[in-house]
């Protein structure tokens, strides 16, 4: 057999160069570049990293575009869409452990750093010359009172609503999926609406949640480990939530001008198993930062 | 046979395009290794030129050439460079090139992710070394970056954390391309237990690297925020803990030594078995202890914290766990000899790479499992006897692989051999020197001389010295490796044919040499004699 | 040719830290401690050695006979069950050997109860601060001034011409010998480390944290060491520097240094 006979099915689709990828790079640098500077306190590294914000979001729109023109013009063998269902999952599988870093942190410092500088296992002494008086306790924001004095996160009320947002926006995104291979478009566009509605509801109630915390509780950013490990989870987790609800907000969009099929729609499925990912790590941010 | 289809009809499909747009624009696997590896020449020059600043400066004690802020900027540049620059890169640009060719597989799995993955190094590296150029100059904390010292770090520290975020994801897209082309992507008969070692090591470290790279991107994003938006990881005062930062990073760091090392085992296990004209000893025990050391490499991250004052028995598990690594190393090191045992063996250039690389990554080994002895490594630790243990198994260890492999496969890549002479030359005096530079480490380290110190006692002197010679030869000698390569590439030798040796085993070695710009792009049939079994 | 370079850098590469009492090994110590940290490296040692001479041996044989040049056709056989669970379990069984002692002194190491005497060590960046708590005697000890002087870029001055260079302190730590002394040992600013090869202890001096570490001199003398945790520029030059002396010399040491410090103390609570 030779590649003129190959059928379809034989070829994997190896695409022409592509000015994407350069373009990405350039946007990253940028905003790294911008960011660096705005750090060190120079103000135009403000505009250059949302210059490179914005390259970046063009990037992304080239990019997919092309990818999701290429797939309706059928390049795509079952093979391809294996390698872009597996390029997703180990890319969810990179996030979590990334995840899982600040999780350490949170543990580490829960039952390792906190109950030494209380003086336990062989820190005796760290406790008795250099913070005697303080007792481990958590949540706290350390022998030096970080932040100052300030209030720990309720598990019910707000974040238990935020829970139940959550979850059943995974609910919803799952009934979606059915409907979409069931081919029965309405309810697909109802609960993929819905998903990204409660998704965005979500967000608000967080954002509504941190002006509390700000505000009213003084419980911040730089309130000790407490403050850094609360708010680098949640405040990470709801960036992802963010960028969950833009996507899916952006493949209501695709379903509304008739793209997906009950049979080939890789990128509402890669959609939703972000979605179920930031729930997963939800759930694990309420049990162990809030509520345990 | 497979080499006519694979050839047949590469003049039919378009070869590549012309000017930068071929590079810069490039979805072929071919292409993006060889930039991976040309970066990668690249960055190993310029470490090593740091390299020598330090041995410059080193050479005698007291302050010659540099003042010690600019020394430390050195060691720190240094190994970032190698290590990000330099050895991860040329793994990539080998796995890259050669992974397809050994699957039979069209391509890489997500052609423009890994032109992404290659493009966005350049830019990373232009952050990183712009930072010489910065006021407080580059970052000086060390590679390992330990808080709160890199907390002193000028305006450098943002660059760094970001450059490094750069080199994480850039490293987290190659290994999802070889995880993807590696289960997907395999010719249809290619089993598993069939694949050649090389793309073995490389699954593995795929994996090693999806768990690792985005944890060091955690720790360094919170040393972002510790500095700059005043979170307390890294605080007592705030219930923090500075060795929390030393958990995470080496939580990464361990396993990341093995990434530099796994790829080469790979090469190591595929250069064996051509000249000694056998087949691998043990193939499926060799997998299992790659798999084996990848999965110890989790539980072990603590030994290089043995003295920040770790519960008792906290030093105790990392202790053995550590040490148990020697037992699939081992076995690795007992296949190879195996593999060379009743061989019919030769010794062209890739081959003398191959078994410096197996006595001198033993002697390293050695040296990292007394290390590993608690209570020797508080004698050790920090000292030039850990600088020795890991030089030996970077340098004649994961370099002296990627170089083997290089003279191994430049035929196939340009069609054309590479001197031998020239090549057992290069070999024979980087071997040489390799020792001459890192042995006396081990001596000066065990008589006390602590690492990153721009100036020593002079009792430390005279290895030193012959410390600095072995380093100037051993730099020398790697320009004969550029001129060597040059010239093959050129074309300026005799023309390879597509089995360059003798019989070799593979899929690589049915393509034509210089392989064409398109192979497989109809998978292969693989014929058991083709695959190692 | 090539064969007997490679033996010859084996054998260099062995015959090197097998010289043991010559300057290139690590020093024996002066504490128990020491004598059994260094029997354990060089036990471990020898271990790595036995075990190089076996491979690389065997390696050196095989590229000797088994190659083409003289005519050897290659065999085919790429496994044996019973060799490979053999070169697995002995290794486990090598690595018993060594752990079972390294994890004996280790956990001697960390005893650090029972002490006769203590002393806070505080590190900065770049001198250490001493502080005897239960005796009332406090100081600091940076780089002498002969090494200081000659450590600058082009300070002109030969570093063979200063006796200690880099290793010498204005004010040393003094401990009486025979005594367990306790370290306490922590950081006023970054990670430091407080090391004397010769007591054969090392640890990191951590900002916020309190370590612990213990050493029992068997000999008097004067013994040298240096930050062993990079602190920045000057990591290279704050040297540790112990002299351990008879114990009714330290007595008489501490009175004269309570006696410098009273006059000083009385005239600050005048103001
Ligand atoms: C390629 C990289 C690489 C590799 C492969 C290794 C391999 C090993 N390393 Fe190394 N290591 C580094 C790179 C590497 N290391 C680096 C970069 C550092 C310093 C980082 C820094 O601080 O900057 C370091 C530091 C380091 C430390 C910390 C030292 C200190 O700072 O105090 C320790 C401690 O345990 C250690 C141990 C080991 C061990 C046990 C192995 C084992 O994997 C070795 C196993 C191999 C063998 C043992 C030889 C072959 C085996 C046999 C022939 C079988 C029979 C043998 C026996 C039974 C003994 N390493
Ligand atoms: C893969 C990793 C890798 C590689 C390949 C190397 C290669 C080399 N390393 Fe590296 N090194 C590290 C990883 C590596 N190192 C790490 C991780 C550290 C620890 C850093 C830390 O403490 O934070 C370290 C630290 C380190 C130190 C200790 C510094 C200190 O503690 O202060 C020294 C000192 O001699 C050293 C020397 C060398 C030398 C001479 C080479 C040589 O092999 C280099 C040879 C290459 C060349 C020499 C290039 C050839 C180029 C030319 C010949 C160009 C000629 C042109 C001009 C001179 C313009 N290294
Ligand atoms: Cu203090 Cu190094
Ligand atoms: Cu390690």
């Amino acid at each position: 057999m030779t590649p003129a006979e190959a059928t379809h099915e034989d070829r994997y689709y190896v695409p022409h160069g592509s000015q994407w990828p350069i373009i990405g790079s350039i946007g990253l640098f940028l905003l790294m570049f911008g960011a660096s500077h705005w750090l060190n306190g120079d103000d135009f590294g403000f505009w250059v990293m949302w210059t490179g914000v914005a390259v970046i979001v063009v990037m992304l729109f080239g990019w997919f575009g092309k990818v999701i023109s290429e797939s309706l013009a059928g390049r795509y063998n079952s093979q391809v869409d294996m390698s872009f269902r597996m390029g997703m999952f180990w890319f969810i599988f990179s996030e979590v452990m990334f995840f899982s870093a600040f999780f350490f942190a949170l543990f580490y410092s829960r039952f390792f750093s906190v109950p030494w500088l209380g003086g336990e296992s062989n820190n005796f002494f760290t406790n008795l010359f250099l913070w005697s008086g303080f007792e481990a306790v958590w949540p706290t924001n350390g022998p030096g009172d970080v932040g100052g004095q300030f209030q720990p996160m309720e598990p019910f009320g707000l974040p238990l609503l935020n829970t139940a947002v959550l979850l059943s926006s995974s609910v919803t995104v799952t009934i979606a999926h059915h409907a979409l291979q069931q081919g029965n478009r309405l309810f697909l566009k109802i609960f993929l609406a819905l998903t990204f509605l409660l998704g965005f509801t979500f967000i608000y109630l967080q954002g509504a949640e941190y002006i509390h915390a700000y505000t009213e509780m003084n419980l911040k950013l730089t309130t000790g480990i407490y403050g850094s490990t609360f708010f680098m989870l949640t405040g990470f987790h709801g960036l992802h939530v963010t960028l969950g609800a833009i996507i899916l907000t952006i493949m209501w969009l695709r379903v509304m001008r008739g793209h997906f099929t009950p049979r080939h729609h890789f990128g509402f499925e890669a959609a939703a198993w972000y979605w179920h990912f930031v729930d997963v790590v939800w759930i694990a941010l309420y049990v162990f930062v809030y509520w345990m | 046979m497979t080499t006519a289809v694979a050839g047949a009809h590469a003049a039919e499909h378009h070869g590549p395009p012309k000017g930068w747009r071929r590079w810069v624009f490039s979805t072929n696997h071919k292409d993006i290794g060889t930039m991976y590896l040309v970066f990668s020449l690249t960055m190993f020059f310029i470490g090593g030129t740091l390299a020598l600043l330090i041995r410059t400066e080193l050479f005698s004690p007291g302050l010659q050439f540099m003042l010690p802020e600019f020394f430390n900027q050195l060691t720190t540049m240094h190994a970032l460079i190698m290590i990000f620059g330099a050895v991860m890169p040329s793994m990539v640009g080998l796995g890259n090139w050669m992974i397809p060719l050994m699957i039979g597989a069209p391509d890489m799995a997500l052609p423009r992710m890994n032109n992404w993955s290659f493009w966005i190094l350049p830019f990373a590296f232009t952050l990183l070394l712009s930072t010489f150029f910065m006021r407080g100059g580059a970052p000086a904390g060390g590679w390992t970056m330990y808080p709160p010292l890199v907390l002193q770090t000028g305006d450098a520290f943002p660059f760094l954390i970001f450059s490094i975020h750069l080199m994480g994801l850039s490293s987290i897209m190659g290994a999802i391309n070889i995880i993807v082309t590696v289960l997907n992507l395999r010719a249809p008969d290619m089993s598993l237990l069939k694949m050649p070692l090389f793309v073995w090591a490389w699954l593995i470290t795929a994996y090693l690297l999806l768990a690792v790279m985005p944890v060091l991107a955690g720790a360094v994003t919170m040393l972002l925020t510790d500095q700059f938006f005043g979170t307390s990881f890294f605080l007592a005062a705030g219930g923090g803990d500075p060795v929390l930062y030393q958990h995470i990073f080496w939580f990464f760091g361990h396993p990341e030594v093995y990434i530099m090392i796994l790829p080469a085992f790979g090469l190591i296990s595929e250069i064996i078995p051509t000249f000694a004209r056998k087949p691998l000893f043990g193939h499926d025990s060799m997998v299992y202890a790659l798999a084996c050391i990848a999965f110890l490499s989790f539980v072990v991250w603590s030994h290089h914290m043995f003295t920040v004052g770790m519960p008792l028995t906290g030093q105790l598990f990392f202790m053995f766990a550590t040490m148990l690594i020697s037992v699939p190393t081992g076995v690795k090191i007992f296949n190879w000899t195996a593999t060379m045992w009743r061989g019919a063996m030769t010794f062209e250039t890739p081959m003398l790479f191959a078994i410096a690389f197996v006595v001198l990554f033993t002697i390293g080994g050695f040296s990292g499992l007394m290390v590993a002895i608690v209570p020797a490594d508080i004698q050790y630790h920090d000292t030039y006897f850990v600088v020795a243990h890991f030089h030996y198994v970077l340098v004649p260890g994961s370099v002296f692989a990627v170089l083997g492999a290089v003279y191994y496969w430049l035929p196939k890549w340009t069609g054309t051999m590479y001197n031998e002479k020239l090549g057992q030359l290069h070999f024979w005096l980087s071997a040489i020197f390799v020792n001459v530079l890192f042995f006396p480490m081990h001596f000066v380290g065990l008589a006390g001389m602590p690492r990153r110190i721009p100036d020593y006692s002079v009792q430390f002197a005279d290895f030193n010295a012959i410390s600095s010679i072995g380093a100037y030869g051993f730099g020398l000698a790697q320009l004969l490796f550029v001129y060597i390569v040059i010239r093959a590439v050129r074309g300026k030798g005799k023309r390879a044919t597509s089995e360059v040796w003798d019989h070799p085993k593979g899929l690589e070695w049915t393509v034509p040499s210089p392989a064409p710009h398109h192979t497989f792009e109809v998978p292969p049939k693989v014929s058991s004699a083709d695959a190692f079994s | 040719m090539k064969r007997k370079l490679i033996l010859g850098l084996a054998v260099f590469c062995l015959a090197g830290p097998a010289c043991a009492d010559w300057a290139i090994n690590m020093p024996k110590g002066i504490t128990d401690m020491s004598h059994e940290t260094w029997r354990l490296h060089m036990h471990v040692f020898w271990w790595c050695v036995a075990i190089g001479i076996v491979v690389f041996g065997t390696m050196a044989y095989t590229i000797f006979k088994h190659r083409k040049s003289r005519g050897h056709q290659a065999a085919q056989f790429a496994h044996n069950g019973k060799l490979e669970v053999v070169w697995t379990a002995i290794p486990v069984i090598i690595l018993l050997i060594m752990a079972v002692p390294a994890a004996e002194t280790l956990v001697k190491l960390e005893y650090t109860q029972d002490p006769d005497l203590t002393v806070v060590i505080t590190g900065y960046q770049w001198r250490w601060h001493y502080e005897y708590p239960d005796l009332g005697v406090e100081f600091f000890s940076t780089l002498a001034a002969e090494s200081n002087a000659a450590r600058r870029k082009g300070s002109g001055i030969d570093p063979a011409t200063v006796e200690n260079y880099l290793l010498d302190v204005d004010k040393p730590l003094v401990v009486p010998k025979g005594a367990k002394v306790r370290v306490l040992l922590t950081s006023k600013d970054v990670i430091h480390a407080w090391w004397v090869p010769a007591l054969a202890i090392k640890k990191d001096a951590i900002p916020g944290f309190m370590n612990q570490m213990w050493f029992r001199p068997e000999q008097t003398g004067t013994y040298r060491g240096q930050c062993a945790e990079l602190c920045g520029v000057d990591h290279g030059y704050m040297p540790v520097v112990v002299h351990v002396v008879e114990p009714a010399e330290f007595k008489t040491w501490v009175a004269a240094r309570a006696e410098e410090a009273a006059p000083a103390t009385a005239a600050g609570e005048e103001e």
